[in-house]
């Protein structure tokens, strides 16, 4: 089991390298001057420009960037942003914001989502089945800001029950309402997944076999309908926490949220490499990290899944 | 009248005039229709009959547990003076495991694969009785015990993947006795085992309930099984019940139409081999008895002038596998050991073990399927192991196969005909119109309407799409079928109707057969040779005859004698 972990970690190395380069090199090659984006219509003259260029690294050939930049990550200096901020600065105030949102609508996704679906395929075509497929069908094809947007206007402006912008400090309270619609594709996603699945599940051999042997309906139902759906749903928790950072770039801007989505759209938009890639880089170590949690998690929820080596 | 002569003549459990209907689309549907019989304490009855009998949907009628849309539409069920159908939730949660056990019939997929063994009989045993903790696990320990499984103290934390299929049904025996039911309902409880591992597990189960004095419900399709195992036989023909009574006399004067035709078709030791000489009127009329006993002599010198020597020789046949042990180190596992035999063309062969004998794995290398460790198979001459890469579709459209799932081997998304052309499309046989004639004279060939063209494998019975196997398998005239346990999950009447389509193709067509079975009963009917195979290794080999008249070996005699209903004389027509 710990050789796994250890094996897994180390096929961390080669995808971090490959996935700082590629994001590098593919805001190296993004149209348009960075420095002449900095100072907008009037353009600075020759001498500043290239002593930016030269503060920067931007003059010399983009191997050497690269190498420059990654030689600083692993003295902690992911960089400085064009405006003088240190990145790891940026990152160290938006990651946490980010990371309370997408935990809370993983929280909700899990909770709200199973538990719905549960019941939902336990009473598969009874009106609360019917019900959760419609509203879980409107969901899924709204798309999200519009859902951002209503949510907000209705909750926010119209009754005042919400503050329809969250302060800079982003309390969990003041998240609740934006990871709830962040989450709510997700929910509807995991909902669907749930009731399949314990449907299915349901009608297995060894469910009569349980309720041959004189349990009760409840235990049946928690100790061997939910456990064995429960795998293919946590399959799609761990790779959503990928897909609801990305969400998160909308829902923040909805919200005012100061996490990392409107960071790394900021960043991007003004060709900001040593952001962008910082930002990214992070991202893709919490998706890895997050993907090795739902394999060990499988060996929890079902035995037969060994990791030997 | 005393209390004790008045209990004793009161029956355990008396099923009255029971219905049971399935809600579909179009209405209800009765499964089960006017059926009353009753079991005395202590007594076992067996309910035989073939699959959509109504012979399972009456089982689970009695402990609440009918799939899907499935109620009791109808009737009483009285156990211990209670009718169960007039019982809530609660009322039948408590019937269930504590006063009716239930051995379920899949060993495979009764037991959750995500609890260990010792949490899923500890669970039965918390259930229904005051048992727990030190208590509890040391009655989990007596239970898997008593049900035969050895050394379960060190067993319990073990999975059911961990478990063979014989040690999975003796825990599902020890779930359904755990706490001492008066009725233990048995539905086909070893239907998926091996003949031995059978025999065994009946045995014990004899023991354990003549014991305990439980009842048994045995549910069937076999009647050499139902008749060894009870006094009492119900026999179900489309949901009604066709024949009850003691189980001697009806199989020794069976009176019902399809009784008899049951009891012509249950394979047992005395059948001869099935001959090819049934019209085809005889073979569509749905009762039609049927007739075996034509001369063995006659056909074998028949076949004596036409052989034209062996169409496949195995010498010195050796596969072995490297197994890992954790770690680098492997260990070699020698799987075939040193197997010669020979098949004259025209004939059948068959090789019989149990599971793990190894028979599968001269099957895939016959069909080079597997590569051959050492030793040599010849097919007319050539050798197959160093068969050039050039001659191998030649070789795959003379050699075909069978396997064993009729449920598994056909692809659910395409239509039956296009499964049978699809041999023909790969090998570029004729085109697009002559393809489709050669299926509809396929589908003729093997007795299955042409508009089965069309549908798809769920919409197809076991038996038919094992139909559908065979044609696919004739779609490019081969020479040689393998038949990888092909009839092993079919019904004793459905297995009847291969076997003979089987016997009327070689005789039509003068294929040559390659029979894998663990069953003997079915290599009676079907097979001119016989090797019996035992780890891996031939231990007898002579013709179908000798081995079943005089067996030289005390394996080949034990498996014989695992046959159910063996030593049970069937009635005559």
């Amino acid at each position: 089991m710990l050789w796994y972990i250890g094996r897994r970690l180390l096929q961390l190395l080669p995808v971090f390298f490959g996935a700082t380069f590629l994001i590098y090199f593919l805001v190296f090659a993004m149209p348009g001057d960075p420095i002449a984006a900095l100072y907008g219509d009037r353009p600075p003259a020759e001498s500043v420009i290239e002593q930016v260029r030269a503060e920067y690294n931007l003059d010399k050939p983009f191997i050497v960037q690269y190498l420059l930049w990654i030689g600083g990550i692993f003295t902690g200096d992911f960089g400085t942003t064009y405006s003088g901020r240190a990145v790891i600065d940026v990152m160290v105030h938006a990651f946490p914001i980010t990371a309370r949102l997408a935990l809370l609508a993983l929280l909700f996704e899990a909770v709200i989502g199973v538990t719905a679906g549960l019941f939902a395929g336990l009473r598969k075509g009874k009106p609360f089945d019917t019900v959760s497929l419609v509203v879980s069908l409107i969901f899924i094809s709204v798309p999200t800001f519009v859902i951002g947007f209503v949510v907000q206007y209705v909750f926010g402006v119209k009754l005042g029950w919400i503050n329809p912008s969250v302060s800079s400090a982003a309390t969990w309270l003041e998240l609740i309402v934006p990871a709830l619609v962040l989450a709510s594709v997700s929910i509807a996603q995991v909902l669907r997944l749930t009731r399949a699945s314990v449907a299915e599940n349901a009608g297995a051999d060894y469910v009569r076999t349980a309720k041959a042997k004189g349990l009760s309906r409840g235990r049946v139902v928690r100790v061997h309908v939910l456990r064995n759906s429960l795998i293919p749903v946590v399959t799609y928790l761990g790779t959503d926490l990928g897909t609801l950072m990305v969400g998160a770039v909308i829902t923040e801007g909805i919200f005012n949220i100061k996490g990392v989505g409107g960071t790394v759209f900021d960043a991007v938009k003004r060709g900001e490499g040593p952001t962008v890639v910082a930002f990214v880089s992070v991202m893709v170590i919490i998706f890895m990290l997050a993907n090795l949690l739902v394999d060990l998690l499988y060996a929890v929820l079902d035995p037969r899944i060994r990791y030997v080596k | 009248m005393s209390e004790n002569a008045a209990t004793a003549t009161t029956p355990l459990l008396q099923i009255t005039d029971l219905e049971v209907g399935f809600t579909t689309q179009s209405g209800v549907v009765p499964a089960v229709r006017g059926v009353s019989f009753s079991i005395m304490p202590g007594e076992n009855l067996a309910i035989v009959g073939e699959s959509g009998s109504g012979k399972s949907t009456t089982a689970q009628a009695i402990i609440d547990l009918l799939p899907g849309t499935g109620k009791v539409t109808g009737g009483s069920i009285l156990f211990d003076g209670t009718d169960l159908t007039t019982l809530n939730a609660s009322g039948i949660q408590r019937v269930r495991g504590s006063q009716i056990g239930y051995v379920p019939q899949d060993p495979m997929s009764n037991l959750n694969p995500v609890w260990n063994i010792g949490f899923q009989v500890r669970e039965t045993i918390e259930a229904n009785t005051q048992l727990r903790g030190q208590d509890a696990k040391k009655r989990v320990i007596e239970v898997l015990e008593e049900a035969g499984l050895s050394d379960p103290g060190s067993r319990l934390r073990q999975y059911p993947n961990q478990f063979s299929g014989g040690m999975r049904q003796r825990v599902l025996i020890g779930i359904g006795l755990s706490a001492r039911p008066k009725l233990l309902i048995a539905d086909e409880p070893t239907s998926a085992l091996d003949v031995t591992v059978q025999r065994r597990i009946l045995d014990h189960l004899g023991t354990l309930t003549r014991d305990y004095g439980t009842s048994v419900l045995f549910i069937t399709h076999d009647l050499g099984l139902a008749a060894e195992r009870a006094e009492k036989l119900v026999v179900m023909y489309k949901g009604k019940i066709v024949e009850y009574g003691s189980s001697q006399e009806i199989l020794a004067d069976p009176q019902h139409p399809y009784t008899k035709r049951l009891v012509a078709a249950a394979p047992s030791l005395a059948s001869r081999r099935i001959q090819a000489v049934r019209n085809d009127e005889e073979e569509s009329g749905a009762l039609a008895p049927v007739t075996r006993d034509i001369s063995i002599v006659e056909r074998a010198e028949a076949r004596e002038a036409s052989a034209a020597g062996d169409l496949i020789e195995v010498k010195n046949l050796t596969k072995v596998y490297q197994i890992r042990q954790g770690g680098f180190r492997k260990t070699d596992f020698t799987a075939v050991d040193d197997v010669s035999f020979s098949i004259p063309k025209g004939t059948t062969t068959a090789l019989v073990g149990e599971s793990g004998s190894g028979k599968s794995t001269v099957a895939k290398m016959v069909l080079k399927l597997e590569d051959i460790t050492s030793g040599s198979i010849t097919f007319d001459g050539k050798d197959v192991g160093t068969l050039p890469r050039s001659e191998l579709l030649s070789f795959r459209r003379r050699v075909q196969p069978v396997f064993q799932d009729p449920y598994g081997s056909l692809d659910p998304l395409r239509s039956i005909g296009s499964t049978i052309a699809e041999p023909l499309l790969i090998h570029g046989i004729g085109d697009a119109k002559s393809r489709r004639a050669t299926v509809r004279e396929l589908l003729e060939q093997v007795s299955l309407p042409s508009s089965t063209e069309l549908r798809y494998p769920n919409e197809l019975s076991g038996g038919q799409r094992q139909r559908v196997a065979v044609a696919r398998a004739l779609a490019l005239n081969p020479e040689v079928i393998v038949l990888d346990e092909a009839v092993s999950a079919l019904d004793v009447l459905v297995q009847g109707q291969v076997l003979d389509l089987l016997t009327k193709l070689q005789t039509e067509l003068g294929l040559t057969y390659l029979f894998i079975t663990h069953d003997l009963a079915v290599v009676r009917l079907v097979a001119d040779n016989v090797c019996v195979m035992r780890q891996g290794r031939i231990v007898e080999q002579a013709t179908t005859d000798e081995v079943f008249d005089s067996p030289k070996q005390d394996y080949t005699r034990e498996l014989l004698e695992a046959i159910p209903g063996g030593n049970f004389e069937f009635g005559r027509l």
